[in-house]
């Protein structure tokens, strides 16, 4: 399930922990537990922002954070980045893999067309320079389920540059003002993502799947603009819902399509950024603002502690909720990069420079997928807020799970309840339901038309919104049905004759004496009770300002 | 027969004088005859005899597939033939059968030529010589001549012969040695830094090494992917252009190959070569060059002049910068291919299991020979972060300004550059040994590799005997994809020198025993 895209921040930019003299952030009673020995609960770590909410006290140091991602997506395509090998998630072991993805002797990388489209399209959503000759390198390590023993990627010019995303974050524990704040994209390469290896520590054996070597990825850098886990959890959320929108990548988390490493370091503001860390493989979103969060924590306490941070790769272990020095990628590598020999360099065009009577099959023209590029979510959600008026985190909420946005515009056009109703209706009910079963909007029972319909009855006052809410369960449980007939069956409509209610209301008050009597003595809840008396005398079809108003003109008279 | 050219037994097909079973069974008793070459590490008989048995049934259907049906072939054992075992000469790839087909070679079987068998080079074709494999060394067919041994009888006597035969050169000396005592009528080789032409000028044939990116290397285990190209030996510059028309042209599999569609080529027969203009690098007059070679190349270069071409000086200012340049590059492209040889997929996997790094260790101590092991630590050391810049960089920058001094060349109105392909002719094996493979690549390459580096086309064309009664050969360099160009001028001066054929009447005799008709006795007749 994917993360919510709002994330709270609570006011202030920098890292401020207060801190008296030499005492360490444990001994000021802040809520973490990031001990040096990091081994700590791992609730410890959670909900970051509270010690940001703190005021920095006077001549307390204050730490900032910065954090950097390189995020792999993998492109959607049928495909191989460099071979015929198609790509399918969970395909039998060793499957589909050519004889160059096994890197059989005497066997060619063939660019695959499909995965520059994207990358280009990516690098033009990301506002990225996309460079017109870009290189392909091989990057050198000895792995099992790296069969060549490089990998080809594009590290001295990559495909495009430059570029920025921008995503939100909630400041203040309300629901407050969502601040948009700015990344920089450094740039975006392609490269062949690696197969996998399972290890059987038990009969140490290594099984290696070649499925995923080969397969396309985006490397997406993003510079290290952010300074804490909330920040970067939520970069990433939009960075994944923009590579979903283009259709570029899948950008399922679950099942590896984006993963994330973290540069983190920590440094005084105004003093020179500190050693930083990288924490690999942050393949959850669950975990990934967890985990740079608890690293940050982490370093704070080692330079506090006199300790310092060694520039190494560490890996977040989510059972243990801290990061740990990754044993395998001990030592320094040298990766040895070396132009890739079989591949000439990467050339793009645009409108401009396309060469006349150039085969289109054999071209890829820039201004061709400028003018492809599907509507990217920032812009969605501003219409959003302009055309219904809705709150900024709801125009966020409907475009966080796929598929609610459209069920969201299919109730709207049959409908003519206000938007923030049907916002809030689609938002808290419909998708409480969906995630109390844990299941897609696809999926969804009820049809965007039953959700119109039953809140058109609520807009004409035919039932009150409480019988609603019974009614959509109803819609949840029994298929096929209309609301009107539910309403019909179940008898739920208002009820529109003035003489019963004042006839139930008078019964009701003969029938619990001492409940006027509470009321007469100025008990103002009193009245509430004797609504909920008549109200279920009614079977819930009296609306309670009508009863409230009977009541009161009775109790008067 | 065998003593023809690939054109005329080609004629004779059509003709029906021989048949393609009659001509493939030929060519297996004289393979196993001259099996003291070892230039073969397989005899693929069966899949050519029935390759043969196809091609005559297509013979007899009027349904011949072109010049190459029927035609006897053998493939360098460092292109991948499907179903048959493809070692590089290596342990490494012992017993690896690979699963697909070099373009190459899929284009020869396409044209119905019947694959005899997979030529011996050196490990990886790394080397000079043919004689680092695992399989031995390759032995010069000259070596058994009879105008090598009329002039040894008269200079040495009582000198065992047999044990004093010559290297054919490398590292395609398997196919340059199958070429020369007729096993077959065309060969693949692979030209990395001269690895066709070399053992073309040892053995007296001609090697084509075609311009980079005009056939496809896919299939081709590579060395040095920025220089490799299929090399072609031939026993005449009309079966080289042949044979690379076939080969030639776009191949989807291989990024590098050029996308403009590539013509048939038919030599012209030049009358003329006054509007030519040739190139004599100075800079080629190395001092190594041996005395015989240094006269023939003179005398070659009156020819062109006395026929009324313009023959003139031209100067490659950065040849002598040229070897080293490509030690580093050619190292650290060997040092990134070799990383793939692990023992997981496919190939030589030892008997270590403490860890996967152990593994790997031990496998590529076992699978690798020194030579391959040294390019090896080399390129890595070349490739380091710290040396990147110092070595690899700069070398390809050298690289550039070899490329460049070509161009200028070609610019000035050169037409064609004529220089020695090699620095003597063919040492014998126990001379040869004497002298580590670095050294002696680093000499035997020095007029081949530069071309390499510029990707242009090049070919050795057998001028005449020395003194020895042993090959020397002469090289070609033309403009990039001026192929047709070359070889046409390689045609004309073939022509003029009338190159002596080698005369294996001992061998062909025993091996004519085995043929019917006897006709083997022609070989040494043109």
């Amino acid at each position: 399930m994917a993360a919510p895209v709002l994330r709270w921040l609570c006011p202030g930019r920098c890292w401020a922990f207060a801190r008296i003299g030499g005492c360490s952030c444990h001994g000021r009673g802040v809520p973490t537990a990031s001990t040096s020995s990091g081994k700590r609960g791992q609730s410890s770590v959670a909900r970051q922002s509270l010690i940001t909410a703190q005021e920095p006290r006077k001549g307390d140091r204050e730490w900032a954070a910065v954090v950097g991602l390189e995020i792999h997506a993998q492109i959607s395509s049928n495909s191989k980045l460099f071979s015929g090998s198609q790509v399918h998630f969970a395909a039998p072991p060793n499957s589909l893999v050519s004889f160059f993805d096994a890197s059989l002797p005497g066997t060619l990388p063939v660019l695959n067309r499909r995965c520059v489209e994207a990358a280009v399209m990516t690098g033009l959503a990301l506002d990225c320079r996309i460079n017109k000759k870009s290189l392909f390198d091989r990057k050198h390590y000895f792995y099992a389920d790296l069969p060549a023993g490089y990998q080809i990627t594009q590290q001295r010019l990559p495909i495009a540059v430059d570029g920025s995303l921008a995503y939100s974050v909630c400041v203040g524990k309300k629901l407050g003002q969502a601040v948009t704040r700015t990344v920089r994209v450094r740039q975006i390469q392609l490269e062949q993502d690696s197969g996998k290896s399972l290890h059987d520590d038990l009969r140490s054996q290594t099984l290696v799947d070649l499925n995923r070597a080969g397969v396309g990825l985006l490397e997406v850098v993003l510079e290290p603009d952010m300074s804490c886990g909330e920040e970067a959890a939520a970069a990433v959320r939009e960075l994944q819902l923009i590579l979903q929108a283009l259709g570029t990548s899948r950008a399922i988390m679950a099942e590896g399509q984006l993963r994330v490493d973290a540069n983190i370091s920590v440094h005084h503001p105004g003093e020179p950024l500190g050693v930083r860390t990288e924490v690999k493989n942050l393949n959850s979103a669950r975990f990934l603002a967890r985990a740079i969060d608890y690293e940050i924590q982490r370093q704070i306490s080692e330079l506090e502690n006199g300790g310092e941070i060694l520039n190494e790769t560490r890996s977040f272990d989510y059972k243990l909720g801290c990061t740990v020095p990754m044993r395998d990628k001990e030592g320094k590598q040298d990766y040895r990069f070396m132009p890739e020999p079989n591949l000439p360099p990467l050339l793009l065009y645009d409108s401009a420079s396309l060469p006349a009577g150039a085969d289109p099959q054999q071209v890829i023209n820039i201004d061709r997928i400028r003018e492809q590029l599907p509507e990217l979510p920032s812009v969605t959600r501003e219409k959003l807020v302009r055309r219904y008026g809705m709150l900024p985190e709801h125009s966020f909420a409907l475009l966080n799970e796929v598929g609610l946005l459209e069920f969201f515009q299919n109730v709207m056009k049959e409908t003519r309840a206000e938007p923030k109703k049907v916002a809030s209706w689609v938002l808290n009910t419909f998708l409480g339901f969906l995630k109390q079963q844990n299941l897609a909007v696809s999926e969804s029972p009820v049809t965007p038309s039953a959700l119109a319909e039953l809140l058109n009855l609520v807009e004409r006052k035919a039932i009150s919104s409480s019988a609603a809410k019974q009614v959509f369960e109803e819609l949840w449980r029994s298929e096929g049905k209309t609301p009107a007939q539910i309403v019909a069956e179940k008898q739920l409509e208002l009820m529109q004759d003035d003489e019963a209610l004042e006839q139930l209301c008078r019964a009701t008050m003969e029938a619990h004496p001492q409940v006027v009597m509470d009321l007469k003595k100025g008990n103002p809840r009193a009245i509430n009770k004797l609504i909920g008396l008549v109200r279920k005398a009614t079977l819930g079809r009296a609306d309670p300002t009508a009863i409230k108003e009977v009541l009161e003109r009775q109790l008067s008279g | 027969m065998l003593g023809r050219t690939l054109r005329e037994v080609s004629a004779a097909l059509k003709q029906g004088q021989i048949t393609p079973t009659e001509l493939c069974q030929k060519c297996l008793s004289l393979i196993k005859k001259t099996k003291f070459l070892n230039a073969y590490i397989t005899v693929s008989e069966e899949v050519a005899l029935k390759q043969a048995e196809e091609s005559e049934k297509r013979y007899k259907k009027g349904r011949s597939l072109g010049d190459l049906d029927g035609i006897p072939i053998a493939v360098k054992d460092n292109f991948s033939t499907s179903g048959i075992e493809t070692t590089c000469a290596s342990n490494m790839l012992k017993g690896y059968v690979p699963p697909y087909n070099a373009t190459v070679v899929q284009k020869l079987l396409d044209q119905g030529a019947l694959l005899m068998g997979k030529t011996n080079l050196d490990e990886f074709a790394m080397g000079s010589g043919s004689t680092d494999g695992i399989f031995g060394p390759v032995k010069n067919p000259w070596s058994f001549s009879e105008q090598y041994r009329k002039k040894r009888k008269q200079k040495s006597h009582g000198e065992k012969e047999d044990s004093d035969w010559l290297i054919t050169g490398g590292s395609s000396g398997g196919s340059a040695a199958a070429v020369s005592a007729f096993t077959c009528f065309t060969a693949l080789g692979s030209d990395t830094g001269g690895s066709t032409r070399n053992p073309a000028a040892h053995c007296g044939v001609v090697g084509l090494k075609p311009s980079y990116g005009l056939v496809s290397r896919h299939g081709l285990i590579p060395l040095v992917n920025s220089m490799d190209v299929p090399g072609i030996l031939t026993r005449c510059v009309d079966d080289a252009a042949i044979v690379l028309g076939i080969l030639a042209g776009h191949d989807p599999k291989d990024s590098t190959t050029v996308q403009d569609p590539v013509k048939p080529f038919v030599l012209p027969s030049l009358t003329d070569v006054s509007k030519l203009c040739v190139g004599i690098p100075k800079e080629y007059l190395a001092p190594e060059l041996s005395s015989e070679v240094r006269s023939l190349w003179s005398k070659a270069a009156n020819l062109f002049e006395s026929e009324g071409a313009k023959v003139i000086e031209v100067s490659l200012p950065h040849t002598s910068f040229s070897i080293v340049c490509y030690h580093v590059l050619c190292t650290s492209e060997v040092a990134s291919n070799m990383a793939r040889f692990d023992g997981l997929e496919y190939g030589h996997r030892c008997d270590v299991g403490v860890s996967t790094e152990a593994m790997y260790a031990a496998t590529r101590r076992e699978g690798f020979n020194d030579v391959v092991r040294g390019r090896i630590l080399s390129g890595n050391f070349f490739l380091l972060k710290e040396n990147y810049e110092n070595y690899f960089v700069k070398a390809q920058k050298v690289r550039r300004l070899i490329a460049n001094d070509f161009v200028n060349v070609f610019n000035s109105g050169v037409d064609v550059l004529l220089t020695p392909t090699t620095l003597s002719e063919a040492a014998p094996y126990t001379e040869f040994i004497k002298e580590d493979n670095r050294t002696r690549s680093a000499q035997d390459d020095i007029f081949t590799q530069a071309v390499n580096m510029a990707g242009l086309p090049a070919v050795n064309v057998p001028m005449a005997l020395s003194s020895q009664g042993l090959p020397i050969g002469l090289q070609f360099i033309g403009r990039a994809f001026c192929d047709q160009q070359l070889l046409t001028i390689a045609k004309w001066f073939e022509k003029q020198v009338q190159f002596p054929i080698i005369q294996l009447q001992e061998l062909m005799e025993d091996c004519s025993s085995v043929s019917e008709n006897g006709k083997l006795a022609s070989v040494s007749l043109k």
